[in-house]
């Protein structure tokens, strides 16, 4: 569980504050997307989450930030570990640069936190295995692509296993179905595990299908937060400042065209849109009739 | 007319990766192409081969008719613009009027040009505010069109954008957008390295696949990106009108929103699916 109480926090050197009265309660197995603009405070909120503010990033910090019962401030960081992990935005910034091979990159959490053997190869296999790069157990971890090292980034922290899971844009650098693949990933680790997600990203078709529930941020504050269909459907605050799907833009045209219901809600995922243009075609089969104007 | 001519290209990085394997493509003057594929596809290596960054292992690439493996990338860097996927590959002057001033002023023209030019690129990114600033100064997404207007401000016949949306937001991504089309209305050539396929729907009138270092399909957007067995093969599905129009059974490959909905009532209500 994740809450953040009245958090605002300006960082050092900067008189605007990063996150503005921020209050979110996130609770245990849920699947929490992130969106937002540049400089929304996403990454800041990731942080946050996540214990480097304030223990990395000092600056100024009002309210209270609490992770599986941990309070923030209270909690020294080797101990924040143990509940939080975060994959961060750049996976160059992530790697230990002190390991000769993946695997030894992916082990290298573990072996901080005393883990036996054994049942480190056992995790690091499996979290190898999970994003689908058991090939480069071999390889040297700084001459990888970009997509690849993301990969090992992601692997190296779901191999400690962290109750609560922050990503930050984790399939910036992955091909398309690569990314679905992250998604499905961690869904299935709130699924299986139980595992706290938050995740921020800007591909809005998967925030739709995956996520249990959306936050948009800008300007450091939230501006919608409920479950994708609500706050991607026809916020317009949230159009203007994250877009749409093509589903939802698809479903928007088709009412200037009577061709989809004028109250009805738009679609953010693919099954919505097929769904709705589908009970459309019967409708308009029945009475030949086009729906909402006319 | 500045075209590109690739003929079985291969190329082999020094420690034995084959990234390329026997790539033939002609890209016309003025095309709009967009290059999709997995990770490890051979993209941007393809794509380093236009500018002579990269020289062919064998077989050769000639841009203007000129083959590449006789010119520096200095001396093509007035043909074609390459923008780094990575900005920071790329960016180290300490201003941005200066960044965007250097390539322009690199290729010797006059400072009056050199203004001029680099004023209206900086204008198409929207930074006219961050002239003085260092590019480190600014977000990642800042600093990519910075990176964008120091290769526009060079008015290359070819321009290359290597993943140009990754990181941007949907502003960015908006702007990318537009600067693309503008390129294309001023006749240039526009190759993008993208993994954003519906971005690349809505700007590219040809699509390639690349896929192991080949080039796995090559033609009009409409016809390659509804091909989703071949697309699967290197990880990249049909962008989401395509898919929902399939789904739909609509008969058609929609491109845009638009396409879309004339679709739905060509097959709908005049019933002609």
């Amino acid at each position: 569980m994740i809450r953040l109480d009245r958090v605002t926090y300006t960082y050092p050197g900067t008189s605007k504050p990063a996150l503005r009265d921020v209050s979110l309660l996130i609770p245990e197995g849920q699947f929490c997307a992130v969106i937002g603009p540049n400089n929304a405070g996403k990454s800041t909120l990731a942080y946050a989450m996540a214990g480097f503010i304030p223990h990395f990033y000092r600056g100024a910090l009002a309210g209270s930030v609490t992770v599986d019962g941990k309070d923030m401030r209270q909690t020294p960081l080797h101990e924040l570990v143990l509940s939080v992990g975060l994959i961060m935005q750049n996976p160059f910034n992530q790697v230990s640069g002190t390991k000769f091979t993946v695997r030894e990159e992916i082990a290298f959490g573990l072996e901080n936190l005393g883990v036996p053997r054994e049942k480190m190869v056992e995790r690091v296999e499996e979290a190898m295995a999970l994003v689908g790069i058991g090939d480069l157990a071999g390889r040297s971890p700084l001459a990888l692509s970009g997509g690849q090292m993301q990969r090992v980034a992601i692997a190296a922290i779901l191999a400690m296993q962290p109750k609560v899971l922050v990503l930050d844009e984790p399939t910036s650098q992955l091909d398309p179905i690569g990314s679905k693949e992250v998604f499905s990933v961690v869904s299935a680790l709130v699924a299986e595990r139980k595992t706290t997600v938050v995740m921020i990203e800007h591909k809005l078709e998967w925030v739709a299908e995956f996520a249990d529930r959306v936050v948009a941020l800008k300007g450091g504050e939230i501006i919608a937060d409920g479950e994708a269909g609500r706050v991607l459907g026809e916020d317009p605050r949230v159009i203007e400042a994250v877009g749409q799907t093509r589903y939802s833009k698809a479903g928007l045209r088709a009412r200037q065209e009577g061709l989809w219901p004028a109250g009805g809600r738009l679609p953010v995922t693919l099954e919505e849109a097929v769904e709705g243009f589908q009970e459309v075609r019967r409708m308009t089969e029945g009475g030949g009739r086009r729906m909402g104007i006319d | 007319m500045i075209d590109v001519d690739i003929d079985q290209l291969s190329f082999t990085y020094p420690s034995g990766v084959a990234a390329l394997q026997e790539v033939t493509l002609y890209i016309g003057a003025g095309e709009g192409v967009a290059v999709v594929g997995q990770n490890g596809a051979g993209k941007t290596t393809l794509a380093k081969h236009l500018n002579g960054l990269l020289k062919p292992t064998s077989g050769s690439v000639r841009v203007g008719g000129k083959d590449t493996r006789r010119f520096s990338t200095a001396q093509m860097a007035s043909w074609v613009g390459y923008v780094f996927q990575n900005p920071d590959d790329q960016l180290f002057q300490a201003s941005v009027k200066a960044e965007v001033m250097f390539g322009p002023l690199n290729l010797g023209w006059e400072k009056k040009r050199v203004e001029e030019y680099a004023a209206r690129a900086v204008e198409m990114v929207d930074l006219e505010k961050s002239l003085d600033h260092h590019p480190y100064d600014l977000s990642p997404g800042e600093r990519r069109r910075v990176a964008l207007a120091a290769v526009l401000a060079m008015d290359t016949p070819i321009v290359i954008l290597d993943e140009p949306t990754t990181g941007q937001d949907f502003a960015g991504v908006e702007l990318v957008g537009r600067v693309v089309e503008e390129l294309k209305s001023r006749g240039k050539t526009v190759v993008a390295i993208t993994h954003d396929i519906d971005f690349c729907a809505e700007h590219f009138e040809r699509t390639i696949v690349m896929g192991g270092g080949r080039v796995l399909l090559d033609g009009p957007a409409r016809e390659v990106l509804a091909r989703a067995d071949v697309l699967a093969e290197s990880y990249v599905e049909p962008p989401q009108l395509i898919r929902l129009a399939a789904r739909l059974e609509l008969g058609s490959a929609p491109l845009t929103v638009e396409e879309f909905v004339a679709g739905l009532k060509r097959s709908w209500i005049e019933g002609k699916s």
